[in-house]
């Protein structure tokens, strides 16, 4: 099978295509920003330098932004998990029946455009939505509550926007934990509590991680869910990119807070992945 | 004797299923609360509406803006699909195939779309193309597409590549057929419905995708998400409710297609 061997190494010929492509529109717009980063002239004028950091670094306003979006980010998946985290459980203990109808449920928003669940959104929690009709029909409040175009309600959204991102690697990983380990701790004496907090979690944590990691930056860079229910007097980071950029044509500014941000979203994926390979080696090393 | 409540128990299974049903809940209230809307009969946006007609569809006929806007999403995303289903499964061929480190390195390179924001590739992709003299246009909207929709197909695909036995693949060129002729006749159909699920779920993030189209579009190539988020935020108006309205539908029934052709809900974890 001389042929075949010679064969097995081209392999890699079939990924040219793709690389090609990736290296044209993907590493190369990507390079173009990080060097378009350093212009110190607004006009592109050729010099470099560290100007655009230094401006946005040094302006305490723009690091609130900065932290505000990293920080949102946190809320928003920390939500997710609260409530993720039970869904998937529940999708693993029901009736495949009904185990197909909550995966339908979980992915349709997937697949359903941002804008228009965005959109729905704006109709439940404006002055006179569902929620604020319920408030008052109930008597919780006299006026109706202010949930739209405030960081609550940015939370809110982005929390449903971005669940089933948390919830589907949890099933996944949920569904390959023995059932006889929580058997085993109940019968040992913990109660339901305990079995879930020293069993189950921990053997979860791959799935909390991966979902983390998904949720996480979705939320910070959500520009549509930001914009529309945060409003104009919200700024986060993917909106302050596009205002620099379009609005105020300001390129090099705009490429140096962009780079700012990719890096800042990627130290926090590294230090996901870096917490999840020690976690890794304590249960199975 | 009678068991004392296990209240332990109790309380876990009260918490889990209150904390589920909420999360239900709120999955589910966009798209009722979007598809009540949309039938609604009155002038103003009110929820829930006091009568229901199709008179919001109707107007939807006329609205010349908005079926523009929706067939340039529509030829948008076809072109994504078909490019990055060629590239994406010859690309997933290889990484699942091949032992060299450096190959299989190359599916964090494709997947890096889906973890760095969306819009600073737009920008990035913006200077390039305007720094080369490219104006927007359908091709630039698709290229900064691909980009970001080849990683579904990508992953769909590597996932069915693996339940694949290689014996078969053996079997068959062993007994003479050519490379091409097992990918078309053994490969292709043993991991369709991988493929095709990558590639419907590449089409729905190409027809939802706001972040790249924003910067890759010009007043001729307006997109259909972004004409909508343009009626949302400024004139919010009944019209965007049925377009809404006519997305879900669209959305499930493709859904539902997708689930009894290629089960495509396995492949989304």
């Amino acid at each position: 099978m001389a042929d075949g061997a010679a064969k097995e190494g081209q392999e890699w010929r079939l990924t040219l295509p793709l690389t090609l492509f990736f290296v044209a529109f993907f590493v190369g717009p990507l390079l173009l920003l990080i060097g378009i980063s350093f212009q110190a002239e607004r006009q592109m004028t050729g010099v470099l330098g560290l100007n655009q950091y230094a401006v946005f670094l040094g302006d305490s306003l723009n690091l609130d932004v900065l932290s505000n979006t990293l920080i949102l980010g946190v809320k928003a998946t920390a939500l997710c998990l609260i409530f993720g985290y039970p869904l998937a459980w529940l999708i693993t203990r029901v009736s495949a029946r009904m185990q197909a109808l909550l995966i339908f449920l979980v992915i349709l928003p997937i697949v359903t455009s941002v804008v228009v669940r965005t959109f729905a959104w704006i109709v439940i929690l404006g002055r006179r939505g569902i929620v604020n009709d319920a408030i008052i029909a109930m008597g919780l409040s006299a006026t109706p509550l202010r949930l739209l175009f405030n960081e609550a309600g940015v939370v809110i959204v982005l929390t449903q926007v971005q669940l089933p991102l948390m919830v589907l690697p949890l099933v996944t990983v949920l569904q390959r934990i023995d059932p006889n380990l929580a058997s085993a701790s109940q019968a040992l004496g913990a109660g339901a509590w305990r079995t879930f907090f020293k069993i189950t979690l921990p053997l979860s944590m791959p799935g909390i991680i991966a979902g983390t990691i998904l949720t996480y930056t979705a939320c910070v860079s959500a520009f549509v869910t930001q914009s529309l229910i945060g409003g104009s007097r919200l700024l986060y980071m993917p909106m302050m990119i596009f205002q620099q950029a379009m609005d105020l044509q300001n390129w090099p500014f705009a490429a140096a807070i962009s780079v700012l941000f990719m890096i800042s979203v990627l130290l926090i994926v590294g230090l996901l992945v870096a917490l999840s390979r020690s976690r890794a080696a304590r249960l199975y090393g | 004797m009678r068991r004392a409540i296990d209240w332990n128990e109790v309380s876990f299974r009260a918490v889990f299923w209150l904390l589920s049903l909420i999360a239900i809940a709120a999955l589910a209230a966009p798209v009722i609360v979007i598809l009540m809307l949309s039938f609604t009969g009155e002038e103003a946006l009110h929820f829930p509406p006091s009568s229901y007609s199709l008179r919001w569809y109707e107007a939807l006929l006329s609205a010349n803006e908005l079926r523009d806007s929706f067939i340039i999403s529509l030829k948008v995303a076809l072109i994504t699909v078909i490019a990055s289903v060629v590239l994406g499964v010859a690309a997933a061929l290889a990484i699942a195939r091949s032992r060299k480190t450096w190959v299989r390195s190359l599916e964090t390179l494709f997947m890096s779309p889906l973890i760095l924001p969306a819009l600073a590739f737009g920008f990035a992709s913006l200077m390039m193309f305007s720094i080369l003299g490219f104006r927007p246009s359908i091709l630039t909207l698709s290229i900064g597409h691909i980009v970001v929709c080849v990683p579904f197909v990508l992953r769909t695909t590597l996932s069915s590549l693996a339940q694949l036995d290689p014996a078969l693949l053996d079997c068959s060129v062993s007994l003479g057929a050519s490379d091409f002729y097992t990918f078309r006749r053994i490969t292709l159909p043993l991991i369709g419905r991988g493929v095709a699920s990558g590639a419907f779920i590449a089409f729905m993030s190409s027809f939802d995708n706001i972040p790249v189209s924003l910067f890759l579009q010009d007043a001729r190539t307006q997109m259909l998400p972004i004409y909508l988020w343009d009626i949302i935020q400024n004139q919010l108006d009944n019209r965007a409710a049925s377009a809404c309205g006519v997305i879900i539908i669209g959305t499930i029934l493709l859904m539902l297609l997708m689930e009894r052709l290629a089960g495509f809900s396995r492949f989304m974890k």
